[in-house]
């Protein structure tokens, strides 16, 4: 006996430590992570049917900063502040309120398929959000639809948490079964407001359904500011209690977890998280689903790392997607939503028959 | 960053530190449970139970199924309840209790491990050092970490995912996360259900040596052999009662076993080295 004794005396040198590769790999990715988003969004900025040489999109950057550069010409200069930055900020914004969602929501069920989109979640926002536009409220200013949007999405986690739990855990069938109903709920009730709504509003509501940044403007990207960066900076806090999560909830609270407050506190981030994505961007699937899974894969199940990497790969993904959206069938632009789903849904399929040979079936 | 968390209106987010206890002197009652019932979907499982867990001492628990051992394990380790009755832990009722300030009281080792996602060997074992983050004990983590692998004897696999281990391989990992937790109460249910002969022995042992070492230890057992062996004290319940509590030698007797399990059996001196030996009496 050494360590383990009591009063403790001098540690013994590590003995049999597996290589820290994990860790490396982390740190690795991190960087690799920061690294595309310092490329891409430059490039982003200047891709369009206004297309501005990289040099000087960071010229501009530069310039507003006050670091030296230079100014553009009036339009394009127009075009880069009014049109592309806020696109590019919303994107990244929405890509890591989503991917972040992802992963607390998995890591609260200890269910690998749980996605704000798959469980219905994104949807029960949205009927939030198509409520406040069809009947034209807007007595919150720009937070309008956001507050609708969380409001709706927080009920919406709570009915999702209460339903598909039994006997302190989520079984994939139960999560995923739960999630088809509210999704079938939630569109009867986004289907009535439409119906009452007039076509201005049923107009704006399908386009923003289908999931698209197009319409960004500053003014929008002010109204999910604080949901996204309050839910963003929550997050990391958890990561090292949702770890202990995956024992279980008993063993969780051995260790020292107060499970309640948790599941309350997590809940509550997740709903923001959603509704900041979803009150701009209509339901964008997929990205909360395949994102924490890939990251998963490459640097392991640890929350430390897969909290903030989560929401890096999201901002980094969603920025891509829009990219390809609003390029691939130029002049027309793809909805976003439309092909993070294209993408996604192959990818969840995969992931459901995994699942299922890894548990031998369903039933 | 901590320091401003505390001291401005985000204080509640963060908890202050939970206070490790003193070490337990030897025989000083580390846990109690007094005329303790405990109701679970409207039937009586434990209907009066008294036990006293003492510091340097193993207390093995056994009965038959449905006798309330885990349900008493429960009851220890503040997961449950009770509906009448009180249950101290260190000289306090578990509810005056944080979750924090029990983690470093008592570990836990549940009757079957689980994870929900694939974290390597090590990582599940260096949760157990959880409840010591913060606090200066924090820095003998990898030590305690690598010592409790070696001890339960799965270094060898510290490295692949808990998922991918064979049952018995689990039971050892998860028993070595709670040594890691360092708590001064040790409550383990079932311990060796999923191990071979040879890791039966080692995780009693095991048990010996935190007692040694002047922790608390309850252990639910099946086997009573191992209870007689490697146990202070027994206590045998059955239906939701203790029917007898005491030294193995003095509790295990042909009528008091025969009676509870309701099943025939013998007790007897090992004929070289004079141990309790238990054994059914079968029908030839």
């Amino acid at each position: 006996m050494t360590v383990l004794d009591k009063p403790a005396r001098p540690a013994a040198p590590a003995q049999g430590t597996p290589p820290r590769g994990r860790r490396g790999t982390a740190w690795l990715l991190t960087a690799a992570l920061a690294a595309g988003l310092l490329v891409l969004v430059p490039v982003a900025a200047g891709t369009g049917a206004y297309p501005i040489p990289v040099g000087d999109v960071l010229g501009s950057l530069l310039n507003r900063a006050g670091l030296g550069g230079t100014a553009l010409d009036r339009v394009a200069e127009s075009v880069l502040w009014n049109v592309r930055f806020p696109r590019i900020v919303l994107a990244l914004l929405v890509g890591a309120s989503l991917g972040c969602a992802g992963a607390l929501m998995q890591g609260v069920f200890g269910n690998p398929l749980a996605e704000p989109g798959v469980i219905g979640v994104s949807s029960g926002a949205a009927v939030g959000a198509v409520a406040a536009i069809a009947f034209g409220f807007g007595f919150l200013g720009a937070w309008t639809v956001p507050v609708f949007a969380f409001a709706s999405g927080l009920v919406t986690v709570l009915v999702v948490y209460v339903m598909a739990r039994a006997g302190g855990r989520t079984e994939v069938v139960t999560l995923i079964l739960t999630g088809i109903a509210l999704n079938a709920f939630a569109g009867a009730l986004i289907g009535l407001f439409l119906f009452f709504a007039d076509t201005a509003a049923v107009n704006q509501i399908t386009f923003w359904q289908l999931g698209s940044l197009a319409q960004a403007t500053w003014p929008k990207v002010l109204g999910v500011l604080p949901c996204a960066v309050i839910g963003l900076g929550l997050a990391p806090l958890y990561a090292r209690r949702l770890d202990l999560l995956a024992l279980g909830e008993r063993p969780a609270r051995h260790l020292g977890v107060d499970v309640e407050r948790l599941r309350v506190v997590l809940i509550l981030v997740i709903a923001l998280l959603t509704a900041a994505a979803v009150s701009v961007a209509g339901v964008i699937g997929f990205v909360g689903l395949v994102v924490p899974h890939l990251l998963r894969m490459m640097a392991g199940p640890g929350h430390r790392f897969l909290i903030p990497g989560s929401a890096l790969l999201g901002a980094l993904v969603l920025l891509g997607a829009d990219l390809a959206a609003r390029t691939v069938a130029e002049p027309a632009e793809l909805p976003l939503g439309v092909l993070t789903a294209l993408v996604g849904s192959p990818f969840f399929f995969w992931l459901l028959r995994r699942t299922r040979r890894r548990q031998g079936g369903w039933a | 960053m901590r320091g401003v968390l505390r001291g401005g209106r985000l204080s509640r987010l963060v908890p202050s530190r939970p206070v490790p206890p003193e070490p337990a002197a030897p025989g000083e009652v580390l846990a109690e449970a007094e005329d303790l019932r405990v109701r679970l979907a409207g039937r009586l499982i434990l209907d009066g139970v008294g036990v006293h867990v003492r510091a340097g001492e193993v207390l093995a628990l056994v009965g038959p199924n449905g006798a309330g051992k885990s349900t008493l394990l429960g009851a220890l380790s503040a997961d449950l309840t009770p509906a009448e009755g009180t249950v101290r832990i260190h000289g306090r009722p578990t509810t005056a209790w944080s979750a924090p300030e029990l983690a470093l009281r008592r570990s836990v080792l549940p009757q079957s491990a689980s994870l929900s996602f694939p974290f390597p060997v090590e990582d599940v074992v260096r949760m157990g050092r959880a409840p010591w983050a913060g606090t200066e004990r924090e820095d003998e983590d990898d030590a305690v970490v690598a010592e409790a692998m070696a001890r339960t004897e799965v270094t060898a696999f510290a490295g692949r995912p808990f998922s991918a281990l064979s049952g018995g391989e689990r039971a050892r990992v998860a028993l070595a996360r709670v040594l890691a937790q360092q708590a001064p109460l040790v409550l383990l249910d079932e311990p060796t259900a999923a191990l071979d002969l040879r890791h039966q022995e080692l995780v009693l042992r095991l048990c010996r040596e935190r007692a040694a070492a002047g922790d608390a230890v309850v252990v639910v057992l099946h086997d009573l052999g191992l209870a007689a062996a490697y146990a202070h004290r027994v206590a045998v319940l059955r239906g939701g009662r203790v029917a007898a509590d005491g030294p193995p030698s003095e509790v295990f007797s042909d009528a008091l076993l025969s009676e509870v399990y309701d099943q025939p059996v013998e007790v007897l001196a090992h004929p070289r080295t004079g141990e309790v030996l238990v054994t059914p009496r079968r029908v030839p």
